[in-house]
């Protein structure tokens, strides 16, 4: 167990755990924490997984830790581990059974004072447009045919459909399609999972939520954004429901095999990895990929089925009111990127694991409009908290691959939210409060209370603090909607 | 029916995915129980009628592989068929489950379970016979 002693002070927001910690670390981690925040995991088991994942072989400069990290299973939550491309290797478990779970914001030139009459309604046309929920399937019904299609092209595949308009591909991640994906590395029980689970949100931390933009940081860079203060936006998160779920699931199963086949020792089996360029490195690599381009076609449609919920509910009530895409970025994923490490430019492979991709200024993976200011960054906060908009540093691509926070981070367990929260009450006090909920089970509401939450607001000022990312907007929630 | 004085779970705590302690006497009643405490944690409840019965067969490697893919297996039928079971007849050999599996369609189900994971999956000897503990990613 890795206890405080352990750490190497850096400043007051950035920690070490040096590799003397554990014979077996092939790189120290560094913490990006306040002590406060770091105390507030001394009691789980975030510190002693991000060692064990320090463990794995061809990983390059440090395992990086963000302050919204939280336990998990093998690696911990809000983790980036980079490993040296061709000779390393790639963990499925390092980017989690929910591949691309991500965040999608969209902004309007609708002002919060014109809106007040509109929000309830315009909170269950989103329920209604949007299926939500445990086991709840989508409109679409998939072939095999058209299934392939999505996981070789992801947005453009919506695109083609009618759901997306080129800026939304130009504003996502990847232009929301990952190259390199071959649906033949994708086993039938995925397929089936994936065929009527396209379009839908899910259920646990998943959400759609109105917000009003309540404080701007940088109006030069939120213009460019289309961010103004008192505008609603939407946002939307979600990942690759159970087509990514069963993938992960497929190739942790075959993967416990090859790491026996590859001689590799771990510290827990939920790391299993392959190296990158063995054929289950590459089929994994390629499955990942089909389930990435799933999951941003499925922000996609969901995207389209709220544009229908706002023009249902505003045209002809309220001018302009669009929804226009700002960004889409995957916060679980594997990427193949370069980077410089010790002075050294590196092709490797880059497992974000609860942590956002945060590239700065200049970065010609960014579309054209955003290359000057860097990438946006969503951080959606606890249901009922602020959410933030940033944008990537330079310092991040010098010192976390290119990566920053994700969220709030949890610090409560669901069995104890549960216990300690009634669904009704928080539902009661969250509309006292002005925001409008619909939600599918009050105990699943209970589990996503505040409370159970870090302060996202002490998250996104130690990320700031370190320099990985600048802020550019604040977010107040005035509907959510929940599975 | 199954005897909980000898076998059953308990819920533990984990900041953010669910984590299950189960133990039978043997192995065949560890699978069954864990099954047992996963659908709880779901909120499975299933229908009256129809009653449904479902084989299927595991090779595995080694005991805690096999739990895994046993569970992985209930999930799989929980979303592409919609059903559950409450009655389960398992016979394991050295490398291999076969399992008869009794059960009906779900009524009503209030948490997605996305995976079982292998996270310090250890089965052990313990006084109640055989224990575990299972991390499951919610």
């Amino acid at each position: 167990m890795v206890s405080l002693s352990d750490l190497k002070r850096i400043n007051d927001y950035e920690w070490e755990i040096p590799t003397k910690v554990n014979e077996n670390m092939q790189v120290p981690v560094r913490i990006f924490a306040t002590r406060k925040l770091l105390e507030s995991v001394m009691e789980d088991q975030s510190l002693q997984q991000a060692v064990n994942c320090a463990t794995l072989p061809g990983l390059v400069g440090h395992v990086v830790i963000m302050p919204d990290m939280h336990q998990g299973y093998g690696f911990p939550i809000g983790g980036v581990a980079a490993t040296r491309y061709p000779e390393g290797v790639i963990s499925p478990g390092g980017i989690g059974y929910d591949i691309n779970c991500g965040v999608r914001l969209l902004s309007t030139e609708i002002m919060q004072d014109e809106m007040t009459a509109y929000l309830e309604d315009l909170a269950s046309a989103l329920n209604h447009f949007c299926p939500s929920g445990v086991g709840v399937k989508g409109r679409l019904r998939l072939t095999d045919k058209d299934l392939e299609a999505v996981c070789r092209e992801g947005s453009l595949w919506a695109k083609k459909q009618g759901y997306a308009s080129q800026v939304d591909l130009q504003r996502t991640e990847e232009s929301g399609r990952m190259e390199g994906a071959n649906p033949t590395s994708v086993s039938d029980r995925a397929r089936q999972r994936g065929r009527d689970q396209l379009g839908t949100l899910g259920a646990g931390n998943h959400f759609i939520e109105v917000e009003v933009v309540d404080q701007v940081f940088d109006p030069q860079v939120a213009s460019i954004m289309g961010l103004k203060e008192g505008s609603l936006t939407l946002q939307i998160h979600c990942g690759s429901r159970g087509f990514g779920h069963q993938i992960c699931t497929d190739y942790v199963a075959s993967f416990q095999n090859a790491v026996k086949r590859y001689g590799i020792h771990l510290a827990d089996r939920e790391l299993v990895c392959a190296p990158l360029t063995s054929p289950e490195g590459q089929a994994y690599l390629s499955a990942m990929r089909c389930a990435a381009n799933y999951a941003f076609a499925n922000r996609q449609v969901l995207a389209h089925y709220a544009r229908q919920a706002f023009e249902q509910t505003l045209a002809g009530k309220i001018n302009n009111w669009q929804l226009n895409q700002v960004y889409d970025v995957a916060h679980n994923i594997g990427k193949i990127e370069w980077h410089t490490v010790d002075g050294e430019l590196m092709k490797l492979c880059v497992h974000r694991k609860g942590a956002t991709r945060a590239f700065g200024p200049g970065n010609e993976e960014l579309p054209e409009e955003y290359r000057a200011i860097g990438q946006p960054i969503l951080v959606p906060g606890s249901m009922g908290t602020a959410s933030w908009v940033l944008v990537g540093s330079e310092q991040s691509m010098q010192r976390s691959f290119g990566s920053t926070c994700h969220g709030a981070g949890r610090t409560m367990s669901r069995a104890q939210a549960k216990k300690k929260i009634y669904g009704e009450d928080l539902r009661k006090s969250l509309q006292a409060g002005g925001i409008h909920i619909r939600a599918g089970s009050l105990s699943g509401l209970a589990e996503e209370a505040p409370e159970a939450y870090k302060n996202v607001d002490e998250v996104v000022e130690t990320v700031i603090q370190a320099g990985l990312a600048r802020k550019v907007a604040r977010l107040a929630p005035l509907i959510v909607v929940k599975g | 029916m199954v005897d909980t004085s000898l076998s059953g779970f308990e819920e533990k705590e984990h900041t953010a995915d669910c984590k299950l302690k189960v133990w039978g006497q043997d192995f065949p009643q560890l699978l069954t129980m864990a099954a047992v405490g996963m659908y709880a944690l779901m909120g499975l409840q299933l229908e009256k009628e129809p009653r449904l019965e479902r084989s299927f067969r595991i090779a595995f490697s080694d005991p805690e592989d096999l739990l895994v893919s046993f569970l992985n297996e209930l999930l799989y039928y929980i979303e592409l068929e919609e059903l559950g079971f409450d009655r389960f007849e398992l016979k394991i050999d050295d490398r291999e489950l076969t399992a008869r599996v009794f059960g009906s369609y779900i009524a009503s189900l209030s948490k997605e379970i996305k995976a079982v994971t292998y996270h310090n999956l250890k089965i052990e000897h313990s006084s109640r016979g055989l224990e575990a503990v299972i991390v499951f990613d919610v």
